[in-house]
Order: C-alpha cells, then structure tokens, then sequence
C-alpha cells in the first residue's frame, strides 16, 4: 500500500481540475466526485497507516522521492515519507476533510456555486496532503502557500459580503507576514546545510551536536533559523501576534471553519513544527520561545472568548486557544503530548463546528442571544455538541481529558524558563474553557428560547449533516483511550527518537476536571440557574468587559499601524518615487538629450558657405599639427 | 638670364588659392562661388606644373595630373551650373544664403 501513497495528495488535485475542466454545471456530480475522491484517499490512508503501526521503527522509513527541478548540481525533489508522525496527520486529514465533505452537502447543495465550492475543498485537501507527506522543506513550503491560497478561496467564497472579502485578504495577508520568516528559515536550512531534506538536516544536526563541533550553548544560530521557521507557525496557527485573522475567518461557510480553522490548516503550523523538531530540542532558548508564545495565546484567547457572541467567533477563539496548549506543548518538550493534542482536538473541534453550522442552519442566525431552548427542537446537534464541550473541558473520560492532561504534565515537568507560571496560566486557560463553552452550550440549548420566531423555525439537520455529527461524537468519546495510561498505544506510535510514554499523574488528573466542573458550574450559575446575572458582572468591570470584547483593540492597533506608520511610510516612497525617480531621473534623462541635441543643432545652420569654412578650419588645423 | 626662382609660382599659386577661397567662403551668389572654385583649380595646376619643370626631371606625372585636373573642372562646373539652375527655378534666387533648408 505505501507504494501507492502517492496517490494521496493527487488525487484531491486531480479531483479539483476534473471539477473545474468539467463537472462546473452539475453540482451533484462536483460533489460526488470530490467525496468520492476522499474516500478514496482516506482507505488509503488507513491503509498505509496499517503498515506503518507494522513497520519496524529500527529500519529507516518509506520515503519515495522525485527529481522536478535540475539546477547543477543541486536537486530539488518532491517526495512522499512516511513515518508515524505523517500517518497520523494522514488519518486525522483525511477523515475530517471526508466528513467535512459530506456535511457540506447537506449545509451547502442550495448555493449556486458549490461546484467550485467543491474544486477548493478538493484543492485544500491536496495542498495539505502535500504538506503532511513532504520530505524536505521546499516541499511543506510549497504546500504551505498552497493552503493559505485555498483558505483566501475558501473565507472568502461569498466575496459579494464585504466581511467576506476584506476577512481572506486579512487571512491571507496576515499569513504572508509569517510567511516572510519561514522563507528566510527555509533560505538559511539551505545555505548552511546545502540541502533541504528533512532526514539529511536532521542528521547533521544531530550529528553536529553529539561530536561537539556544534556547541548550542555558544552558538545559537540553530536557535535563529528555528525562530524563523516558527514565525511561519506563529502565521498559519494563528499565535500571538498574528492571531488576528482567524476570528475573521468565520466569515466563509461553516463547514471550512471546521475543516480548515480547527482541523487541518492551522494544525501545519504544530505539524511543522513536530517535523523539524530536531532544530527546536536542540536549543532551550527557541524551546522558550515557542513555549511562552504558546501559553500566552491559549490564556489570552480563552479570555476574549469569554465575552463574544458569535457562536462562530467563541469557537474560533477557543480554535486559537487550544493551538495555543499544542504549541505550548511542543515547546515544553511534550512531542507526542502536542500532536495527541492535535489529534482528538481535531475530532472535538470539528464535530463543535459542525455542531454550530448545524444550529446556524435551524435558526439562521449566529447570534447566541437569539437562540436558547434548542436541546427540545435539535437533538442530535445537541447531544454531539454536549459530547464535544465535554470533551473540550477535558472531562473523564471524554478525549480532551487525556490529551489536555498529558500537555498540563508534560508543562510541570519541562524545563522551560519559568514553567511555573505557563503551568499556572495554562491550568486557568482550562478552567476559562469550561467556563465559556459552556456558557455557549446553557445560553444555545438550555434555557428559554430568546427569539421565538427563530425558535419555531428551527428543526433539525439532514443525515448528511447529522451523521458525521455522529461519527465525530463517537470519537471525541473515544480517541482519548489511544493513550490511556498503561496502555500508552499512541505514545508508542508517535514520539520524538527515544522518548518513553510519559507518566499519567492521576491525582492532577482529578484536580483538573475538578477545575473544570468548577468552571461549569460558574457558567451554569450565571446562565443556567441565574443565581449570578451576567449583565450586573458586565457593567460593574464595564472597563475590562469592553477589553475583553473587543479583543484587547488588536485589531484596531493594527489598524492604527497599517493605516498611519505604514501607508504614511508608502506615501513618502510614493512622493520619492514620483518626484525623484519619475520626473527626476526617466524624464531628467530625456530633458538632457534634447538639450545636448539642441546644442548640436546649433552647427546645422543650413548655410553651405558655414559647411566650407568648418572643412577649411579643420584642413588648416590638421596642416599646423602635422608640421609641428 | 637668371632663371625665375621657383617659389615666385609658388607665390602665386598662393594667392589666387587664398583670393579663390576668399570666393568660395563669402560671395553670396551662387556663380561666384562657382568662380571661386575655378580660381582653387587653377591654383593647383601652376602649383604642380611649377613643381614638374623646376624639379620634375622630364617626369611627365606633373602635366598630366593637370590635364586631369582641367578635365574634371569642366565637367564639375557644367554639373554645378545645372544644380544651380535648378536651384534657381525652386528658390527664384541665386543667393546661397536662401537655400537653407537643411537647417535644424
């Protein structure tokens, strides 16, 4: 089976020019065949993951590699490796871009564009896929771009809304700038190193270290190059400092929120940085950074989405948050604890998505003070959504709980500089889940419902959308369980060279769902029991609830910078270039030569008399200085 | 009798080189300067018959240089005088100062 897996990332692209070649007008055929197509990628997937759960870790793995670019003497390939952090990304892609798929059916089939709607999820699938086989860095460049262009397609697929169109340029300018750092990485991978195979590099690195010629303590230059990759991940994940594309994001339909901003695009960021992590262990300081910048995204966002309501933003925040705890992870040296991470937030993440798309679908509105009593009129939606916000809390036993816990502990143990207080930041991070996502679920399900005429209108979803609610459900109950303490089956599968399964503290097992509970019982105090009011919180921190709504004014200081330092800079160049370099230089040019001619000109007086005497002037000049 | 020192020719050649430039150079009608370089041509042929007695030996280039000389005065002068013509019927005028055309 690895050697047709190959076939994963080409047959989506495949899909996508066979949709936008042919099947444009029907749009039961686009979608047949794109589901079809994912299908098929995700047997295989499953299939090369057989393999490899077989495979035996002490030979090298399957790595098929191609030349497509000579440039003597140097190479550039475009290749598929597979080893288990890959298969894992493969399963997790494919299933929920398979899921995704077949919910949009269901959410979409009335658009008159879904054609093309299903060419770019057949394209983003292929992009990523390409991203997760790649086996060198030009290749997860390449496939990094590609899913950023697909994510501007897809945001931004209803470009007649405004909101749409500025938000996937937003997406995909504020990815660009993350962008800049990864290319100078990636430039600098190849300078040093002379190639850009992920196997060679990381060997020399190793290398490098074990024999000493490399000294990370005085020489931190590794450390530079991982920085600068990381900028990329800080981009595509969407970490502190450029956070601020992807509560925008939500403008595009429901179902790319789910696939794209929770599952798969903002996961390249964690996934490459589990790819290269060679460069990151090497040295603490770009553990230290990654680690800290992660950590401050999961606690800052989870108090943004506190006060949102957008059903779609609240998720979009918490998306932010718990990438957040996976960078957060992989910095503090929890390998395997981050992509476990990774893995059953992309089932939780995706079925609450999903979920909301489903609820937006039966009331038409996103606004949580419109809805409320939905649990009577949406049942399936809302027992899986109950399931995911169990799961998100990091309730026993439900996925979040095990995976959650893993990176608290894999954070009290690191050596990150001043872990204590990530450890303290990220154990209150998870109690402001509990608390918000809760806080949607009381104020959407439970309750009375807010407005009446959408109440009555809605109803529940078709199978198309329900059933991958269900199928989703079912693994957020039971994805956790890959890793259940003892028998540490994931561990085993994915970890970083030697690393054993680490220990399972139980007892701060029990103390963060305790602090979960807590956070349950807050929400459930001010929105379900109302014993406190929200309203009277609100408007006596009126200060802090404003911060916190409009998330810390970020978007307006970038507003501000781009606005008055940037443009304001433009517009110097533009005077520059207009007056200097236009009329100076280009039309200064022209202006010189028509003067000299006008100069020379001045001998051409017609007169034939003038003529003789210049051809006599220069025979007596050439006589005297020929005789003397 | 003494003979006529060779450079008296020379002198004369001279002068009616310098008086024939002088035409070409200044005259404002166009037979003038004609005239002019008739007086040049001329010029030349004392210049080099003066040369071909007084130090030719019996070489007969000298001479026959000027016959060529001659020669070519004619059919130049015939040729300039039908430019001139022509001219004369285009610009109603003589004077070399009108046919200014080429300037720029």
């Amino acid at each position: 089976m690895i050697q047709y897996s190959w076939l994963i990332p080409v047959m989506p692209a495949l899909a996508y020019a066979v949709i936008i070649l042919f099947t444009r007008r029907s749009k039961a055929l686009s979608a047949g065949l794109s589901i079809l197509t994912m299908a098929g990628c995700f047997f295989l997937s499953v299939g090369v993951f057989l393999e490899i759960l077989k495979w035996d870790p002490s030979q090298p793995y399957p790595n098929l590699s191609w030349v497509w670019l000579h440039v003597a003497p140097w190479e550039a390939h475009v290749g598929v490796m597979i080893d288990p952090l890959c298969a894992n990304m493969l399963l997790v892609v494919t299933l929920v871009s398979l899921l995704v798929q077949i919910y949009s059916w269901g959410y979409m089939h009335e658009d008159e564009r879904v054609s093309s709607y299903y060419s770019y999820l057949s394209l983003f699938s292929a992009s990523m896929l390409v991203l997760v086989v790649a086996n060198n860095y030009l290749q997860i460049f390449i496939g990094w771009e590609l899913v950023g262009l697909c994510s501007y397609l897809l945001i931004g697929f209803w470009f007649f809304k405004p909101e749409a169109a500025d938000a996937c340029k937003k997406a995909f300018v504020v990815n660009r700038i993350g962008d800049m750092g990864f290319i100078m990485g990636v430039i600098t991978i190849g300078m040093v190193f002379q190639t850009f195979d992920f196997a060679e590099v990381q060997k020399m690195v190793t290398d490098g270290i074990a024999s000493g010629v490399y000294d990370p303590t005085k020489n931190h230059y590794i450390a530079g190059i991982a920085i600068l990759l990381f900028c990329g991940a800080v981009g595509k994940s969407a970490q502190f400092p450029l956070h601020v594309w992807l509560p925008d994001a939500m403008e595009g339909p429901t179902p790319v929120s789910a696939l794209i901003h929770a599952a798969t695009m903002v996961a390249a960021g964690v996934y490459m940085v589990a790819r290269t992590y060679t460069l990151f262990s090497a040295d603490p300081i770009s553990m230290d950074v990654v680690a800290w910048i992660g950590g401050f995204t999961a606690l800052f966002a989870a108090t943004i989405a506190v006060a949102q309501n957008d059903i779609k933003r609240i998720l979009a925040y918490s998306t932010l948050s718990q990438l957040g705890y996976m960078i957060m992870a992989l910095g503090a040296g929890g390998y395997t604890q981050g992509m476990f991470h990774l893995t059953t937030h992309a089932c939780f993440k995706a079925l609450l998505f999903l979920g909301a798309g489903s609820v937006i679908h039966g009331v038409h509105n996103q606004d949580i003070w419109k809805m409320g009593g939905l649990w009577k009129k949406m049942k399936i939606t809302a027992g899986t959504f109950l399931i995911a916000n169990l799961a998100i809390a990091g309730i026993f036993p439900f996925a979040g709980f095990f995976s959650k816990d893993a990176i608290l502990d894999a954070v009290k143990e690191s050596t990150v500089w001043h872990h204590e207080i990530l450890y303290a930041a990220a154990v209150f991070t998870a109690f402001l889940t509990a608390f918000y996502m809760f806080r949607l679920f009381f104020v959407v399900f439970l309750g009375e419902p807010r407005d009446h005429h959408a109440y009555d209108h809605a109803h529940e979803s078709p199978l198309s959308m329900t059933g991958p609610l269900m199928v989703l459900a079912l693994l957020s109950v039971c994805a956790g369980w890959l890793n259940w303490p003892g028998f540490d089956g994931y561990s085993k599968f994915v970890h970083y060279g030697d690393a054993k399964p680490a220990e399972f503290d139980w007892t701060m097992g029990w103390v963060s769902v305790g602090i979960a509970l807590a956070g349950i019982a807050l929400a459930a105090g001010f929105y379900y029991w109302k014993t406190f009011s929200a309203e009277k919180m609100a408007e006596k921190f009126r200060p802090v609830y404003l911060l916190l709504k409009n998330k810390y004014y970020f978007d307006e200081m970038y507003g501000w910078f781009v606005q008055k330092v940037l443009f304001g800079l433009a517009s110097i160049l533009h005077w520059f270039d207009e007056e200097v370099v236009d009329d100076g230089m280009v039309d200064g040019t022209g202006w010189l030569n028509r003067k000299m001619g006008g100069l020379l000109s001045l001998t051409q007086t017609g007169y034939v008399q003038n003529y003789a005497l210049v051809i006599f002037g220069a025979v007596a000049v050439i006589f005297l200085l020929v005789s003397f | 009798m003494t003979e006529v020192p060779v450079v008296h020719f020379l002198y004369l050649a001279a002068v009616l080189f310098g008086i024939g430039l002088f035409g070409v150079l200044v005259r404002k009608n166009a037979i003038s300067v004609l005239m002019g370089i008739e007086l040049m041509l001329n010029a030349v042929n004392i210049n080099y018959l003066a040369f071909a007695k007084y130090w030719g030996n019996g070489n007969l280039t000298g001479p026959v240089f000027v016959v060529f000389v001659i020669t070519i005065a004619a059919a130049e002068a015939a040729v300039a005088l039908a430019i001139v013509i022509s001219i004369y019927r285009q610009l109603k005028s003589a004077n070399v100062d009108d046919a200014h055309n080429l300037r720029g």
